[in-house]
Order: C-alpha cells, then sequence, then structure tokens
C-alpha cells in the first residue's frame, strides 16, 4: 500500500523550475532513498511534502488525504516528522528538553490543569518522559542527557535530531543527508539505526543521501533525479547502473 | 527612614518599568522585532480602563480583566494586520513601522479622550500603609503587589504549559518548533497578546499614580533603557532592569542636582553598556556568521 503519492509536482521559483513533474509513491514499511546530484531538487522534493514550500502544480497524497495545502505545523500531527540537512534543534537546551518537545502534539491535558500541576498532568509528563527515555536507549543517548545542544559534535547533534523526530511518533520519516558530518564509524551505526527504526518501530523512511553505500546498505528502492527531473526509481544496484545516473554524477 | 521611603517609592516605580520592559522583551525574543509602540500601548491600557470604570462606571474588579482581555486582543490585531506583513522585512522598516504606530495610538487618545491628565478612579487610592516610619500608598502596594503576581503567573505559564513552552520553542527555532506541531504565526500572535496585556496591567497600575494623558508611553523609552540593563531577552532581566532604574532614579533625584533623575536611566544604561555590554542576565548568544 503506498503512504505516499506525489504526482507530477512542480515547484517553480520565479524561472527557476527546482522540480519538474516528479513523481513517485513511497510504500509503507519501506525506506525509499532519494539521490541525484547538487541542485537536483531533492532536499527542495522534502520541502513540498514537509510544506514548506507551496507546490507550483501537482498533489501530494499522504495516508489517504490531500496535503498539497495544508498548513504547516499541521504536518507533524499527521505523522510526519523530518530532519535538516544542518540540523534544526533548540541549541540552548538539553537533549532530553529537545525530546520532551517532540511530544507536544501528544499533550492533551488544558491550560488550567497546566497551571495548576494536576495530577492528571504529572501523568502526562510521566508517560512522556518513559516515551523519551524508550528513544534515548534505542538511538544510544544515555550519556548526552541532559547536556545543552550547544555542547555536543555534530554526530550527535544529528542523531538528536532524529531521536526528537522520532519523539513525535511519526509513521513517515524524512532525513535529509543524515550521514552528513558523519565519521564513517557514526556512519555505520547509523545504517543499524535506520534498520532498527525501520523494522522495530515499522516507520517508513524517506532519506536524500549521498553516501551510496548507505543508500545501498540502507534502502529498498531509490529515485535517481537531475535539474529537477526524474531519472529513475528502482533498486539501489538499478539506479547505480542506470547510464542517466552515471552521466548526471559523471558527465558525459 | 528616608532611604527606605526613597527604596520602596523607586520598586513602584521601578515595577511600571519592568513590566513595559519584559512586553518589549517578550516581542523581541519571539519575533526578532522590537516594538517601539510598547508605551504607548500601555497608554491606550489606561485609556481602555478609564472608559469602563470613570465613563461606563464599571466595577474596577470586573473592568481590570475586561481591559487586559480587550488589550491583548489588540495586540493581535496589530500582529495579524501590521507586523505579519513585515516578517522578513529589514530591523529598521519594523522600527520605523511601531515608533509610527505609536505617534497614530497617541494622536488617536488624544482626539478620542482628550488631552488633559485624567486620573484613574480605583477603589484603594488615598489609603497609606505605614511601616515603621515610612508610609507606603496603596496604589504603590498594589504596583507592587500586582507585578509580583504577575511575574509568578509568567512564570507559571512559560514553565509548565504547553503553550507556554510552545512559545518559547518557537522563539528559539521557528522551523523546528513547525515540525513539532506548534502553530508558529499562532504563536507570534499569541506574543503580541501577551505583551499588550501585560502593558494593559502596567497601564491600570500606574494610573492612579501618575495622572493618564496621551504622552504617558514615553515611559517606554525608559523602560527600553530597563529591558537593554537587564540583558535584552532575559524575562528575568526586564524586570531587574527596570527595577534598578526605579530605584536609581528616586535617589538620583533626592541626592543630586535637578534634573539628574530624568537624566538617571540612560546614566545607568550608558554605564552599563561600558562594563557589561550584554546586560545583567545576558541569554542572547552572539549570532552566528
Amino acid at each position: 500500500m503506498s503512504l505516499l503519492a506525489a504526482s507530477k509536482l512542480s515547484v517553480h521559483f520565479g524561472g527557476v523550475k527546482a522540480v519538474q513533474e516528479v513523481s513517485f509513491t513511497v510504500r509503507e514499511g519501506e525506506v525509499f532513498s532519494i539521490v541525484g546530484p547538487n541542485g537536483a531538487g531533492k532536499t527542495t522534493i522534502f520541502n513540498l511534502v514537509s510544506r514548506i514550500y507551496d507546490t507550483t502544480h501537482g498533489s501530494i497524497v499522504f495516508a489517504g488525504q490531500d496535503i498539497t495545502q495544508i498548513a504547516t505545523h499541521k504536518v507533524a500531527e499527521l505523522g510526519i516528522a523530518r530532519t535538516f540537512q544542518n540540523t534544526e534543534l533548540f541549541e540552548r537546551e538539553t537533549v532530553l528538553n529537545n525530546l520532551l518537545i517532540g511530544c507536544h502534539i501528544h499533550r492533551k491535558t488544558s491550560l488550567l490543569e497546566e497551571l495548576f500541576f494536576l495530577p492528571s498532568v504529572k501523568r502526562q509528563e510521566l508517560k512522556f518522559r518513559e516515551a523519551v527515555e524508550d528513544v534515548i536507549d534505542l538511538l544510544d543517548l544515555q550519556s548526552y542527557r541532559d547536556k545543552i545542544i550547544g555542547s555536543l559534535p555534530y554526530g550527535v547533534r544529528k542523531m538528536v535530531e532524529i531521536a526528537r523526530a522520532l519523539c513525535t511518533r511519526p509513521k513517515l520519516l524524512l532525513l535529509d543527508e543524515p550521514s552528513s558530518g558523519l565519521n564513517p564509524e557514526e556512519t555505520e551505526d547509523l545504517s543499524f539505526w535506520l534498520e532498527d527504526i525501520n523494522q522495530d518501530l515499522g516507520i517508513t523512511i524517506i532519506m536524500v543521501e549521498h553516501d551510496m553505500n548507505l543508500v545501498s546498505q540502507a534502502s529498498h528502492r531509490v529515485m535517481a533525479l537531475a535539474d529537477g527531473q526524474l531519472i529513475t526509481i528502482g533498486s539501489p544496484q538499478e539506479v547505480q547502473s542506470h547510464p542517466q545516473v552515471l552521466r548526471a554524477y559523471l558527465g558525459d | 527612614m528616608e532611604v527606605l521611603q526613597l527604596f520602596i517609592s523607586g520598586i513602584s516605580q521601578g515595577c511600571v518599568y519592568g513590566l513595559i520592559a519584559l512586553g518589549f522583551v517578550l516581542i523581541y525574543k519571539a519575533t526578532e522585532m522590537v516594538n517601539f509602540a510598547q508605551g504607548d500601548i500601555m497608554m491606550l491600557g489606561a485609556y481602555v480602563a478609564i472608559t469602563f470604570i470613570n465613563i461606563w462606571d464599571w466595577p474596577f474588579y470586573w473592568a481590570f480583566p475586561a481591559t487586559v482581555l480587550v488589550m491583548a486582543a489588540v495586540g493581535v490585531v496589530l500582529e495579524r494586520v501590521l507586523l505579519r506583513p513585515m516578517i522578513g522585512e529589514p530591523h529598521f522598516a519594523v522600527l520605523m513601522l511601531t515608533i509610527g504606530l505609536g505617534f497614530v495610538l497617541r494622536a488617536a487618545a488624544g482626539a478620542i479622550w482628550g488631552n488633559e491628565p485624567r486620573a484613574l478612579q480605583t477603589p484603594y487610592v488615598g489609603e497609606v500603609l505605614r511601616l515603621g516610619e515610612a508610609v507606603i500608598g496603596y496604589e504603590n502596594l498594589a504596583i507592587i503587589i500586582g507585578t509580583t503576581v504577575l511575574c509568578f503567573l509568567m512564570w507559571v505559564f512559560f514553565r509548565f504549559t504547553r503553550v507556554g513552552i510552545a512559545m518559547q520553542a518557537a522563539s528559539q527555532n521557528q522551523l523546528a518548533a513547525f515540525y513539532v506541531g506548534i502553530p508558529v504565526k499562532r504563536m507570534y500572535s499569541l506574543v503580541w497578546a501577551l505583551s499588550a496585556a501585560i502593558a494593559a496591567v502596567a497601564g491600570i497600575l500606574t494610573a492612579p499614580v501618575s495622572l493618564v494623558d496621551p504622552l504617558i508611553g514615553f515611559v517606554g523609552i525608559k523602560a527600553f533603557a530597563a529591558a537593554i540593563v537587564g540583558g535584552f531577552g532575559s524575562m528575568p532581566g526586564a524586570i531587574i532592569g527596570g527595577l534598578l532604574i526605579g530605584v536609581v532614579e528616586q535617589f538620583a533625584g533626592l541626592y543630586l542636582p535637578p534634573g539628574f533623575a530624568d537624566m538617571s536611566a540612560y546614566v545607568l544604561l550608558l554605564v552599563m553598556l561600558v562594563i557589561r555590554p550584554q546586560g545583567l542576565f545576558a541569554t542572547m548568544q552572539k549570532k552566528k556568521v
């Protein structure tokens, strides 16, 4: 069953056609990678799906619902979480607080209950804390729990951002270059964690990634783009040996 | 005893500076805009209260929350209509807009309520509390108590409530806030509502002490100094900065030649900028380049 279906997706910035008529579907439970040279429109597609940009033409359907026009802050509620190429975290807060705010959409208590910190609020906080601890365990972040983000190395920040995305309990996780800035060892860990997230938590993953090793290890299907246009969709091997993909990367 | 007396008056005046400064800081932290009409919004709040109490004869304890609600709504409208379209525009454009807004509000207030000073009728005016040899007017006491209660409420709000925490998140990182499901633009409206409501409280509290005329909003300039002294961006800093300026002003008024009282806030500001440019409670990090 397809979880996300984009049809004839286009976006123009003035005269620049960043993405042109790209159609693809992502099946529930798969890891779907988007590859392509710089400027191919990979991140732009993420920004369309997560509603930072308005699509010029085309539509995006998520879990049977048209999300082409919804408000940006509704994306999380629908079950889509994302990370950014250069991490967008609350830098002056601790790892724990960053993850707890990931639970924001699941807070159900009212303002009055919260002002008086009633038992219902306390119970809810405890529940969130447990959920957050599960994510911390999953991604091995125990030793950073109370550290301020600003003081952490880049590789850890990237993991914290993935952790926060998981705290929103998404159905679909969009990862924008998860391995950029990671050392080879961290990248290897990442590929195991992606497997855990995908198989144990049952979360569908779309990632933009340059590291072809990681792409072929982790993903079921790959979509290749160049200059805003779709080249091919297929298994990692198929895509890597596709003549047009080779040309896009290596030139003629 | 003179010292204690001066100190108490200073604290009470400082609370008003602090509350207006709090409005500056809230808006700046959330939207990176400086709202120079903050003092004039306080003036408007005082006039709304005068309309409810003096003109329409509403009981004070009803008129108080009603004024706060009306001003919160005014804050939302200002944000939606004037400031939202300015997101992404240069800072000085926003600055000019809010300065202009201040002019409009002053002129409008003069046209509606007249330019002669008016006193807000309160149930507690004229009574005093004796502390040893020091005497505190109930209206000054009301300022101090009102500010304390408000600060406590704000602390609880930002510390424990979903929407308070969401506001902080939206002010720290908009993109991140969007993707944990926070309606960032609605938070901006709420921040304006909150700071207009705080300004309204400051207006009602100060109205019995200093008479209300369309120009009382200029006290906002001192409050701006207070916000900087506190470390622009820190909420406790805004209150402490306000108190500091209030107290210094009172002592300068008595012990220094005439004229120094009005100057003292800015002298304090300059001294602070030389000694500790980041302010008392520096929370802002240097911008990354």
